[in-house]
């Protein structure tokens, strides 16, 4: 009998070698695509329940995660919920968004830089600890923007975006209506769910980050883009002189576009400062034509048009320059309208490039992260996107800008004291609803350390009133006066 | 056969037959005590130490009631090695221990779980301490059994005895009244305010009239019968028994609704029918055989085809009702658990319904990890080994076919549950032996492993020299001498 029991032997060792290779297959090879399953509720909890760190806005933690008495052990609070609340987005039961998304390996600890960490927590049984992430946002200059938003008013839609020039630094990043996260940061699960569909539902988008997710026809701030074209082009500086009509016949057409005043920019031979500083439509829309759409396409994506460069937060809403435009397109997009979207990010990665020599440094929100024990892991370096447009160029487009702050559209933007550089814009993109209000300036113009743009896209302000320089210069001079300091 | 009944195989290779050495054949078992107590002592620090772990883990300190708790262990394992010193000197050492350290780590878990259940407010929640009492009963058994049966070979008697009390006992939850159906089987009968599977202790009683059936009838079985396609057929005159055994598997499969007992039992005949006959055309036929019954269940039945379906495609009947939730939730456990487990405390094996009966080993591999998922499945192969080792060294039929029975039924069922837990087969109720929560199946499987001891004490027990070398004259020698002259 013995051989059977031989072969039955043999056979039971197949069946739990078979055992085996199936546990190994379950907890080692299908292990990841099963914690990624969306139905795996253990992981999202696991997660949830997390002692997760910190994110800092100078000393100050803007979300941390403090202890309480429930099942998920460690609540999310957002001390300053409504002004950070669109950078470091909200932590719910079910989703992340902002920082709190793409950070997240971080915040939670299982990045791999916490190996270690993780194995000494491992072997001391104790709760894993997540990294803390060091913003790059200026306190001062974040709320500036933010006071400066709410100070027109209530139900003001609009966004402030601030760059350091030389770095990509977002020094400030404001979107208003805001939202408070800490209503999705709940642990009573249909609270959130409730709260969610309420802020979803709401007309006014709350939950929207204007700054880089709406993109809207950039009106006369594009005028800075189309005068790069022309100075790269060779064939203008600052003091050539261009046309400065008052009627623009648009080619291939029978519409004729006016300047904001109804005009003539004064003479119709006006200098290439002049027009700016006027803001005049005639000259840029001239420029255009003569220009055409490759090298103006060509100079918008220089300035990041047509890409997604923003890698600290989720969903950047591509700005856009069209591949096609026909004749009085072009024209058109020469003074930011037709088919030219940018968001107030692009627009600062605009005057960032210019006030920067030209050169276009990709904009990051995280200026370091660290192990729960303050050690610095990761310290995020300037990464250059690309050179804009030449320095000389750029020094020539300062001057333009210096002097519509300093005599044209954009006085409001003056600081006593410090030479600023700006531009104003007033876009409109269809005739039922008010038009959009653009500031976009640097400063100080001789050593620029802060870059702003502004959109204020809806206000209570009456139409004749809504004027780039009225609605977004004081806000954006708020920000530059923070960042320069007294 | 090859080898005359009763000729100690083991002894094959030994067969020098040198003269310094006792034993007719020259090889002899050791006895082994001391290292089944070295053994002994390790396995209650797994079990003792996983308590421990567990209090650390979950509470952040170590139980208040280890030392009690403890004690009670070390109490009943080492009764059960003195026990085994005095009544089974030669058995084999590695199998208490073994089991010792998997019943250990079960209750472990259990009492992890228990936590868990507590901390969730939900309002059974004390698993750990029936499981104690059942280990307690068990462990009482597992002595009763090597003290009164004192050779295995009594057994044999009671064969037709046997075969009648497994039917009565695999009969007993259809009786209204005293059978319950819990969660779509109808295997479990109540009584008194207790629950038990009365199929647990049948598997026991009929590998024992199986193998005295089978001891008496194997050569007709064997003999008898055609070739066909180099396989050899059984008559149709013995097809009886098995015929009786196919529809008894089916029986339990249609009425108590319980897949995975009908496969063990089913497995478990096949399996001694084939050692018995040596004849692999019975496995053809068996196995020829349950395939078209439990294809033919898929069919008629819905929740046979119900299990096929959630084990071909577990995330598609997540949401539904009576669907995959549960081996899914297990799944997720398992692979959230990852080669060394999150720790006892850290995982959520609560998620997973029944954790600490039939899914407990999705419990270990959340908590513990693939390390400890190896280390359980190494366990069982251990035991299982060591049991075909007894079945092997074994000098008589019978006990070989009883150790082979029920390592095989050990085998089949970690396999079925295992397999079913992870995936491998389409899901089948059945218990974890030793680890799972479970009165009926940890009583019966100590019992279980009483008879293995018994029968691997015999094996290895130097046989009594009734040689007639010349050397070593019996007094009665000497009588005959005188008649010779």
């Amino acid at each position: 009998m013995n051989k059977p029991i031989r072969r039955m032997a043999t056979f039971c060792l197949v069946l739990f070698t078979l055992l085996m290779l199936n546990a190994t297959y379950l907890q080692y090879v299908q292990a990841e695509s099963l914690n990624s399953d969306p139905k795996n509720r253990r992981v999202a909890i696991a997660a949830f329940s997390r002692d997760r760190g910190a994110i800092l806005v100078g000393r100050n933690p803007v979300a941390e995660s403090v202890p309480v008495d429930d099942q998920f052990k460690f609540q999310r609070t957002y001390p300053a919920p409504f002004k950070f609340g669109h950078i470091t987005g909200y932590f719910s039961y079910f989703s992340q968004t902002g920082i709190e998304q793409t950070q997240n390996a971080i915040l939670s600890g299982e990045d791999s830089r916490f190996f270690v960490t993780r194995l000494v927590d491992l072997i001391q049984n104790s709760a894993p600890q997540g990294g803390r992430v060091q913003l790059t946002v200026n306190q001062a200059a974040q709320d500036a923007a933010f006071e400066g938003l709410r100070a027109l008013g209530e139900g003001v839609e609009g966004a402030v975006v601030a760059l350091e020039p030389s770095t990509g630094r977002v020094l400030a990043m404001v979107s208003s209506p805001s939202y408070d996260p800490n209503r999705l940061a709940s642990h009573d699960i249909a609270a959130v769910t409730a709260a969610y569909n309420e802020l979803d539902q709401d007309p006014a988008k709350p939950l929207l980050n204007r700054g880089i997710q709406t993109t809207l026809p950039p009106g006369s701030t594009f005028k800075l883009v189309t005068a790069a074209a022309a100075i790269e082009s060779g064939k203008y500086d600052a003091d050539s002189m261009v046309p400065g009509g008052s009627d623009f016949d648009l080619p291939e057409s029978t519409v004729t576009i006016p300047n904001h005043d109804g005009g003539n920019c004064g003479g119709d031979e006006i200098s290439m400062t002049q027009a700016l500083a006027v803001s005049c439509n005639y000259t840029f829309l001239s420029l255009a034509n003569e220009l055409g759409t490759e090298a103006m396409r060509e100079q918008a994506e220089k300035f990041g048009f047509n890409e997604r460069y923003l890698e600290d937060l989720p969903a950047q809403a591509v700005s856009r320059y069209p591949a096609t435009l026909n004749a009085p397109q072009t024209a058109m997009s020469g003074i930011g309208q037709s088919d030219v979207t940018a968001s107030p990010l692009q627009m600062a990665m605009v005057v960032s490039g210019i006030a920067n020599g030209g050169e276009l440094n990709r904009p990051y929100l995280v200026e370091e992260v660290q192990s729960p024990n303050f050690r610095t892991l990761d310290k995020t370096e300037p990464d250059v996107l690309g050179q804009a447009v030449s320095s000389s160029t750029a020094r020539e487009l300062t001057d333009m800008m210096v002097a519509t702050v300093q005599s044209g559209t954009a006085t409001a933007a003056q600081i006593p004291g410090v030479a600023v550089a700006g531009k104003t814009g007033t876009a409109q993109s269809s005739a039922d609803r008010p038009p959009y209000a653009w500031f976009v300036s640097f400063a100080p113009a001789d050593d620029p350390v802060v870059a702003v743009a502004v959109l204020v896209e809806s206000s209570s302000f009456p139409r004749e009133e809504i004027a780039g320089g009225r609605l977004g210069a004081p806000i954006a001079k708020s920000v530059m006066e923070a960042v320069i300091g007294p | 056969m090859s080898a005359p009944i009763g000729a100690p195989l083991s002894a094959r290779s030994n067969s020098g037959g040198s003269p310094n050495t006792p034993g007719y054949l020259g090889f002899v078992h050791r006895q082994r005590r001391g290292a089944e107590l070295f053994l002994v002592v390790l396995a209650l620090a797994v079990g003792i130490g996983a308590y421990a772990a567990v209090g650390l883990g979950v509470q952040g300190e170590i139980p208040a009631d280890i030392l009690g708790y403890g004690g009670w262990l070390v109490a009943l394992i080492l009764a059960a090695h003195i026990v085994v010193r005095l009544t089974a000197p030669y058995a084999d050492p590695v199998l208490l221990p073994v089991v010792a350290a998997l019943n250990g780590l079960g209750l472990a878990v259990i009492h992890r779980l228990d936590l868990a259940y507590e901390a969730a407010g939900r309002p059974e929640h004390e698993f750990a301490q029936r499981q104690l009492i059942w280990m307690t009963l068990g462990v009482v058994l597992f002595i009763g059994t090597l003290v009164i049966i004192r050779d295995h070979r009594v057994l044999q008697r009671y064969t037709y005895s046997f075969f009648l009390l497994a039917i009565a006992l695999l009969l007993l939850p259809m009786i209204p009244g005293l059978g319950t159906t819990i969660n779509g089987a109808r295997i479990w009968i109540q009584f008194a305010g207790f629950s038990f599977q009365p199929g647990e202790v049948a598997k026991v009683v009929l590998v024992i009239a199986f193998a005295g059936y089978l001891v008496v009838h194997r050569d007709a079985l064997a003999l008898a019968g055609r070739r066909v396609l180099f396989v050899d057929l059984p008559r149709g005159r013995d097809l009886g028994p098995i015929m009786v055994m196919w529809l008894l598997s089916l029986g339990i499969l249609v009425f108590q609704r319980d897949l995975g007992s009908s496969l063990l039992f089913f497995g478990l005949f096949l399996v001694m029918l084939y050692v018995a006959t040596e004849r692999p055309g019975w496995l053809v036929v068996g196995g020829t055989l349950f395939a078209l019954g439990a294809y033919a269940a898929y069919r008629a039945f819905g929740h046979v085809e119900n299990r096929v379906n959630t084990w071909l495609d577990p995330m598609g009947y997540y949401d539904v009702q009576g669907g995959s939730f549960q081996i899914v939730e297990s799944m997720f456990g398992m692979a959230w658990g990852g080669l060394i487990g999150r720790g006892f405390g850290n995982g959520s094996p609560e998620r997973i319904p029944y954790a600490e009966s039939d899914f407990i080993i999705g419990a270990i591999g959340e908590e513990l990890g693939l390390t400890a998922v190896m280390a359980v499945i190494l366990c069982y192969g251990l035991i299982v080994e060591r049991g075909l080792r007894a079945a092997l060294v074994c000098r008589d039929a019978f006990g070989k076919l009883v150790a082979t029975g029920l390592s095989v039924t050990l085998a089949l069922q970690v396999f079925v549950v295992i397999g079913g837990v992870t995936g491998l087969i389409p899901l089948t109720g059945l218990t974890t032996p030793f680890v799972s929560y479970g009165g009926s199946s940890l009583v019966a499987n100590w019992v279980i492993i009483a008879l293995l001891l018994r029968i691997s004490d015999q094996a290895r027990r130097p046989v009594p020299d009734l040689s007639n070398d010349t050397d070593t004259l019996l007094p009665d020698n000497e009588s005959t001498q005188v008649v010779k002259l």
